[in-house]
């Protein structure tokens, strides 16, 4: 049975910009397949600047200029109907938005306003959302899904300097899952905080995906973090998915090399063995190389790696990678 | 021992909210730790507990309320600001941050050429700037005339390092250098921290809450938490076989890149970090399993067990 909630078809967006005159184009998003599937937690991983948020934003239909979807689409699953992004409306999309699909940007810790009390911040989101009437109705909401996610009430009078950072950004995804959302999008949601606290962000999106049984898609670079929380990843390189698996099989049998590189490179304890990262720089997104975007930096490259860019392998039920050395793909549908 | 840093009882206090405000919180409460000549030293210890502020007094940024830094064997008073000198230099945690968008980055170079008179003609400027860069794995070509938004964060941050290779510094202090950076660009920078040691005899401060690239690069390790040193030792010793209850949860806490191993249990986590500083005796005793009724009440006292030392009345008498 199909369970997708979430779908890309070829999806393209590019950033267009016109630089003094000289026009540039960023293929920051470039013919990605995806299906999400409802209550997974999707992980997608890739180097600094491979497009990661800017995938997150066509996903959540945030794409302003100078980003564009120039090819494919986006689709939503809204009660067993399939709907095309790009057919909403400003109006449609604004009420979909944190009932049906909610999003945590990367950085999001500073949205919260620091003259405002915590309490005041969740009162203009209900009001903003389910209108001034409901108020007290919504705030007794606000306090159960705190209680719920396991964090104390007393937070709601502290001001967002009073708090740690993890509090803040544990605050943040509370109010961002307070609508109950069937889909939650969180852009780098653990970066830059301490193990510690980290730990407690991911326990709370378990919980948040436990309790609402929703989707979730997670963009870190923390491959701890994957290893942790994700059913499946997808692993980006250049604007594409270049492999797609369960994740017990993204870290125990990558086929992709650039997949390899970046598990082998992780540090583990108790082993002091040197550990290469991979070689060379990422391309440019705004000049690609042709044919496989990784053939610069593979150490497998062959002739054709150089020409044509392959297209997905199945090499096993729900494991596909775009490599030549793996098969000769096919452009298709993800599964 | 030969000693290249050593800080003694160094401590900061900080008055909270306004200038009136009895409220203070001791980021950092009289710690002492030393580094010696190339070797990696990591500080390691949750947000907030006091890394940066350490690192700042030590670059001369910021004045220390007490204790004492001796660098070479030159004792400095508490108030001298000479710390940020040719013999130490700085990293910071985001490369974006570090140089202006609108400056072309080889400048930053020349300004620190010019500024610690290291050159006499602007041919060995460049001579000087291309040797550094190529420790890094760059060269001058690749960043001549270029911005920093041409360049990726991870050539970013070896463009820092190189810049700051330029007074041929004995010892580099590294706050948090690679949490903003992917995992196969994290460990090209700690490899290149290792390179820097064995080849050109570099110490590192390296300041980080990474213990993963701190066990792989670093040969001694000092835990903070809430401006104490809670545990120290060498890596192998604090971090395979972690005594301090602060220092388990931190290992335990650690997403290890392997589906077999994921997090069991649930963890408690302070609400605020003032809580915890403004915290009689122990300040970890909210969050400890062992707490007992004395740690609620007496800080606990440091001892050494086993070549490490810990600050936790587990380990002391007559409690042990
Ligand atoms: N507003 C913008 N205008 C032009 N180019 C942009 C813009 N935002 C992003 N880009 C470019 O698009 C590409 C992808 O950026 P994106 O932010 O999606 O990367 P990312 O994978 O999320 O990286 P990170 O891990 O650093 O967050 C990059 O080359 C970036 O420079
Ligand atoms: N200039 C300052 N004024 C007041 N408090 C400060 C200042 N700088 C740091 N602090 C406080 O000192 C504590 C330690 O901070 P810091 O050294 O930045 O920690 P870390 O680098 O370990 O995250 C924190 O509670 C922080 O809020
Ligand atoms: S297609 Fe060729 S260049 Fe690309 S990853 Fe595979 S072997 Fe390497
Ligand atoms: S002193 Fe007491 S509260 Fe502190 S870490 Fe040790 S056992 Fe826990
Ligand atoms: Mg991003
Ligand atoms: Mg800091």
């Amino acid at each position: 049975m199909d369970n997708t909630i979430l779908r890309t078809t070829a999806l393209q967006a590019f950033y267009q910009l016109d630089l003094y005159g000289k026009s540039k184009v960023v293929k920051a998003v470039n013919e990605v397949d995806l299906a999400i599937q409802a209550d997974e937690i999707y992980g997608i991983a890739g180097e600094s600047g491979c497009g990661k948020s800017t995938l997150l934003k066509a996903l959540v239909a945030a794409v302003e200029p100078p980003l564009r979807v120039v090819g494919g689409k986006v689709t939503y699953r809204i009660d067993g109907k399939e709907v095309d992004v790009s057919t909403l409306s400003p109006e449609q999309k604004r009420a979909l938005r944190l009932s049906y699909i909610a999003y945590v940007p990367q950085g999001s810790m500073s949205v919260l306003n620091p003259v405002a009390r915590i309490r005041d911040t969740y009162r203009d989101f209900i009001e903003s959302h389910l209108g001034r009437q409901r108020h007290q109705e919504a705030f007794a909401l606000a306090q159960d899904h705190l209680t719920d996610l396991g964090l104390p009430l007393k937070i709601l009078d502290a001001y967002p300097h009073q708090l740690s950072g993890g509090m803040r950004q544990r605050v943040t995804i509370a109010l961002a899952t307070l609508l109950k959302p069937r889909i939650l999008i969180g852009d780098e949601p653990t970066t830059a905080l301490d193990v510690v606290v980290q730990r407690g962000v991911v326990q709370l999106l378990k919980e948040v995906q436990a309790r609402l049984k929703n989707t979730i898609v997670l963009v870190t670079h923390d491959m701890g973090v994957h290893a942790n929380i994700a059913d499946r990843i997808g692993i980006m390189y250049a604007g594409r998915i270049v492999e797609e698996a369960a994740t017990e099989k993204i870290f125990g049998a990558p086929a992709h090399p650039y997949t390899q590189y970046l598990i082998s490179s992780l540090p583990k304890f108790g082993d002091k063995t040197p550990r290469e990262s991979v070689p060379g720089s990422p391309p440019s997104l705004a000049n690609l190389p042709g044919g496989c975007p990784f053939h610069p930096r593979c150490p497998h490259v062959q002739t054709r790696c150089k020409e044509k860019m392959p297209g997905f392998t199945q090499i096993e039920k729900n494991h596909r990678v775009a490599c030549w050395l793996v098969g000769e793909g096919e452009h298709g549908q993800a599964a | 021992m030969d000693k290249l840093l050593e800080v003694e009882n160094l401590t900061k206090v900080f008055a909270l909210g306004s200038v009136l405000s009895k409220l203070r919180i001791t980021a950092v409460d009289n710690v002492s730790f030393f580094i010696k000549p190339a070797e990696i030293f990591a500080l390691a210890g949750e947000s907030g507990c006091g890394k940066s502020t350490t690192a700042r007094i030590i670059l001369g940024f910021e004045h220390a309320t007490a204790g004492t830094i001796t660098h070479s064997g030159k004792k400095e008073a508490k108030n001298e600001r000479v710390w940020f000198t040719e013999g130490i230099q700085a990293i910071f945690q985001d490369p974006f941050g570090t140089f202006n968008p609108l400056r072309p980055v080889e400048r930053y170079f020349f300004e620190t050429l010019r500024n610690y008179k290291l050159a006499s003609s602007p041919a060995e400027a460049v001579r000087r700037i291309d040797a550094k860069l190529h420790a890094v794995g760059l060269s001058y070509e690749d960043l001549a005339g270029k911005y920093p938004s041409e360049f990726s964060g991870g050539q970013l941050q070896r463009i820092s390092i190189a810049r700051a290779l330029l007074t041929d510094p004995q010892l580099i202090v590294a706050d948090e250098p690679v949490s903003m950076v992917d995992a196969s660009l994290r460990m090209s920078i700690v490899n290149l921290f290792k390179k820097l040691r064995d080849e050109l005899g570099v110490s590192v401060l390296y300041i980080t809450h990474d213990l993963a690239t701190a066990y792989y690069v670093c040969d001694r390790i000092a835990i903070m938490f809430r401006g104490d040193i809670v545990e120290m030792g060498t890596v192998e010793e604090v971090l395979m076989n972690p005594r301090h209850p602060y220092t388990q949860l931190l290992r335990a806490s650690i997403p290890e890149a392997d589906t077999t191993h994921r997090w069991q249990g649930e963890i408690r986590l302070a609400d605020t970090e003032q809580d915890e500083y403004l915290r009689q005796g122990c300040r970890f005793a909210g969050r400890c399993p062992h707490a007992m009724e004395i740690c609620r009440s007496t800080p606990p006292p440091t001892v050494q067990v086993e070549g490490v030392q810990v600050r936790c009345y587990l380990y002391s008498e007559p409690f042990s």
